[in-house]
């Protein structure tokens, strides 16, 4: 086809420019994430990884809200994928990457299991039964020592094996390394979560949401594709798990409690769910205020205070999330601008 | 997949064969629903015949909904069988039932009201528009993803939307609304479908519309039952009428015997005079 030529630009050139513009974007959003752990203490890059990784469980548990489910166990999940990856290669030497994958299997045939007992269940009473769930994985954990170490959990996990090609080498005992494999892996994660959303499943997820009833009718079998949510957010949660297990090289029942189940929810509250990057947004934000604002102050044993004040301001003042603040911004930024601007013509 | 081409493959009315001897499209048995202690259906049977529009009427309350609940499979039936194409599918998924041609509408406007005015018609093109998890993923669902959205844009045409396609639905009024429901039904592509009340709320307008439209889609080769309060246009559309009354047959023929039935006229005057509701416990 001929481009459009002259002072007009044809329709496909506005599109073609914001697609460039989006793109301009994503550079310059990895150029960042490329240079951000040099700018950081050794101990900020550590909490640099666990926000990485803290950026997939939120995300993936964004997938299964999707459905209009939120259940409590998703932190619980992340920790199946963490003993599993850990189990495998402490007790049958699977290499680590495998692993994490196989760790990560574990955690979907873990909600697909769940979900014949859940799916039974909606709102409140999902919530709860997924609490209960939850609860049972973490008894078991306690309960039997042999071969998940009971109460004391699980330590000296293998790590990620060193790279060494000669020229090459990468110990991602260090911090900034590991960085980059969670910024790897996290991102094409990101990815495929996004392809799910915009394809006709996400578009099946949000029509169960709203009206069950009417996508059942039209031969949307509801179980199935519950199911499929919770195998699928059951996954990347499992790939985190797998991830933190292999960086910090212990996990214990108490990591996956509820109490940090509450953390995962107040991320995604205070970002919001209804954009994709709602909840990295929630995430990002509160960690850079725990982390950096309060430890600096030396207020970091008062996190729990600040963040349930953190999600009552934001219920309250922002209810519909961080993600909504962009678009209210514009449009105030706007208005003001053209009032100013007719404020001028009437001087004139 | 055979019974999806089939059903493409189908002309207008005329390429079911012999409606004469032919065994009912749809047939209940003895069905009955209880609900604790209240029969809202009791052994009610009827049969629809491939083809026709086939009304189910009677006073609020007579169990019609309900009736449409078990024949979907949303409830399942406390006794009695339904038959569909001469198969049992008492107690089926919905779901299921609609992969088969089976499916129903909702009673007032039950629509995705925060999706566009497409996007509510692509959901109902779900069953027709199949692709695997992986083929998704990698966008390879792209050609019958397309196809899909053209047929749901044929949809809207068919009742007239199709330059409300980007609308939010909750900017539509009411009579377009009910309209909308009909297309998401019809973008299923059945072979039987269940109106509830489609004309409620409807100004006479819309509703010699939206009678126009159901003839329509009847001769397109689906079966229609309907139920309805609005008299005028039952008689009108409907070859064969059953009239239900606590939750049993009243009554069953054509609609100029059914309307002059001593049991119907006395079935309605009872409900809306004296204490029907009494008499119902
Ligand atoms: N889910 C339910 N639980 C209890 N009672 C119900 C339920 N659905 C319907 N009923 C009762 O069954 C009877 C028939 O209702 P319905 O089928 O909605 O009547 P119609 O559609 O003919 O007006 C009514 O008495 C109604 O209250
Ligand atoms: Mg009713």
């Amino acid at each position: 086809m001929p481009e459009p030529t002259g002072a007009t630009p044809g329709p496909g050139t506005g599109r073609r420019i914001r697609r460039i513009a989006w793109q301009l974007r994503v550079v310059f959003l990895f150029a960042a994430l490329a240079v951000l752990p040099y700018l950081l203490s050794y101990s900020q890059q550590e909490i640099a990884v666990l926000l990485v990784i803290n950026v997939l469980l939120v995300s993936s548990y964004r997938l299964l809200t999707l459905t209009g489910e939120w259940s409590l166990g998703h932190v619980v999940i992340m920790g199946v994928g963490a003993y599993a990856s850990a189990l495998l290669t402490k007790r049958l030497g699977v290499p680590v990457p495998l692993s994490m994958l196989l760790g990560a299997s574990m955690a979907a045939a873990t909600a697909a299991i769940l979900s014949f007992p859940l799916f039974r269940m909606k709102g409140f009473y999902f919530l709860i039964g997924s609490f209960a769930a939850g609860e049972i994985i973490r008894l078991i954990w306690k309960r039997f020592t042999d071969p998940f170490g009971g109460p004391k959990g699980l330590k000296r996990i293998d790590p990620f094996p060193d790279i060494d090609t000669g020229f090459l080498s990468i110990d991602f005992y260090e911090p900034v390394n590991y960085y980059f494999l969670a910024l790897i892996v996290v991102s094409a994660s990101l990815f495929v979560l996004y392809r799910i959303e915009r394809s006709r499943i996400g578009l099946t997820f949000h029509a169960i949401h709203w009206q069950d009833r009417l996508a059942e009718s039209v031969g949307v079998d509801t179980f199935r594709y519950r199911t499929l949510a919770f195998v699928i957010a059951s996954f990347f949660a499992g790939i985190a798990g797998g991830l933190y297990a292999h960086y910090v090289g212990a996990v214990n029942p108490t990591r996956f409690s509820v109490d940090q189940m509450v953390y995962v929810l107040v991320w995604a509250i205070v970002g919001g769910t209804a954009t994709f990057y709602g909840p990295i947004l929630g995430v990002v934000v509160l960690t850079v205020i725990n982390e950096i604002v309060l430890r600096a102050l030396g207020l970091d044993t008062a996190r729990p205070l600040i963040y349930g004040a953190i999600l009552i301001l934001s219920v309250l003042y922002l209810p519909n999330g961080l993600e909504s603040l962009g678009p209210r911004l514009r449009t105030r930024w706007q208005r003001w601008r053209s009032g100013s601007a007719a404020g001028r013509r009437e001087a004139a | 997949m055979a019974a999806l081409a089939q059903r493409f493959g189908r002309g207008p009315q005329g390429s079911r064969v012999n409606p004469q001897n032919e065994r009912p499209i749809l047939e209940a048995r003895g069905l009955t629903r209880r609900f604790g202690g209240l029969v809202a259906v009791n052994d009610f049977s009827f049969s629809v015949r491939a083809g026709a529009i086939h009304g189910l009427i009677g006073p609020n309350g007579a169990g019609k909904t309900t009736t449409f609940n078990v024949i979907s499979g949303f409830y399942a039936p406390t006794a009695g069988q339904v038959f569909f194409r001469g198969l049992d599918i008492s107690g089926r998924k919905t779901s299921a039932l609609a992969a088969m041609g089976l499916v129903r509408t909702f009673q007032g406007s039950t629509l995705f009201q925060e999706f566009s005015v497409l996007d509510n018609v692509r959901v109902g093109r779900h069953l027709g528009a199949r692709a695997g998890f992986f083929r998704r993923l990698l966008g390879a669902d792209r050609r019958s993803e397309e196809k899909a959205d053209a047929q749901a844009q044929e949809t809207l045409a068919f009742f007239g939307l199709e330059d409300l396609a980007d609308e939010p639905v909750s900017n539509l009024p009411h009579g377009h609304q009910r309209m909308l429901g009909l297309a998401v039904a019809l973008a299923a592509e059945p072979e039987v479908l269940l109106l509830d009340e489609p004309f409620t709320g409807m100004n006479p307008e819309e509703t010699g519309r939206m009678m126009t439209l159901v003839q329509g889609i009847r001769d397109r080769g689906v079966t229609v039952m309907l139920v309805e309060h609005d008299m005028r246009a039952v008689m009108n559309l409907c070859d064969v009428i059953t009239v239900m009354n606590f939750g049993a047959l009243l009554v069953e023929g054509p609609p100029e015997v059914v309307r002059n039935d001593p049991a119907v006229i006395e079935a309605y005057l009872g409900s809306a005079t004296a204490d029907g509701a009494g008499d119902a416990a």
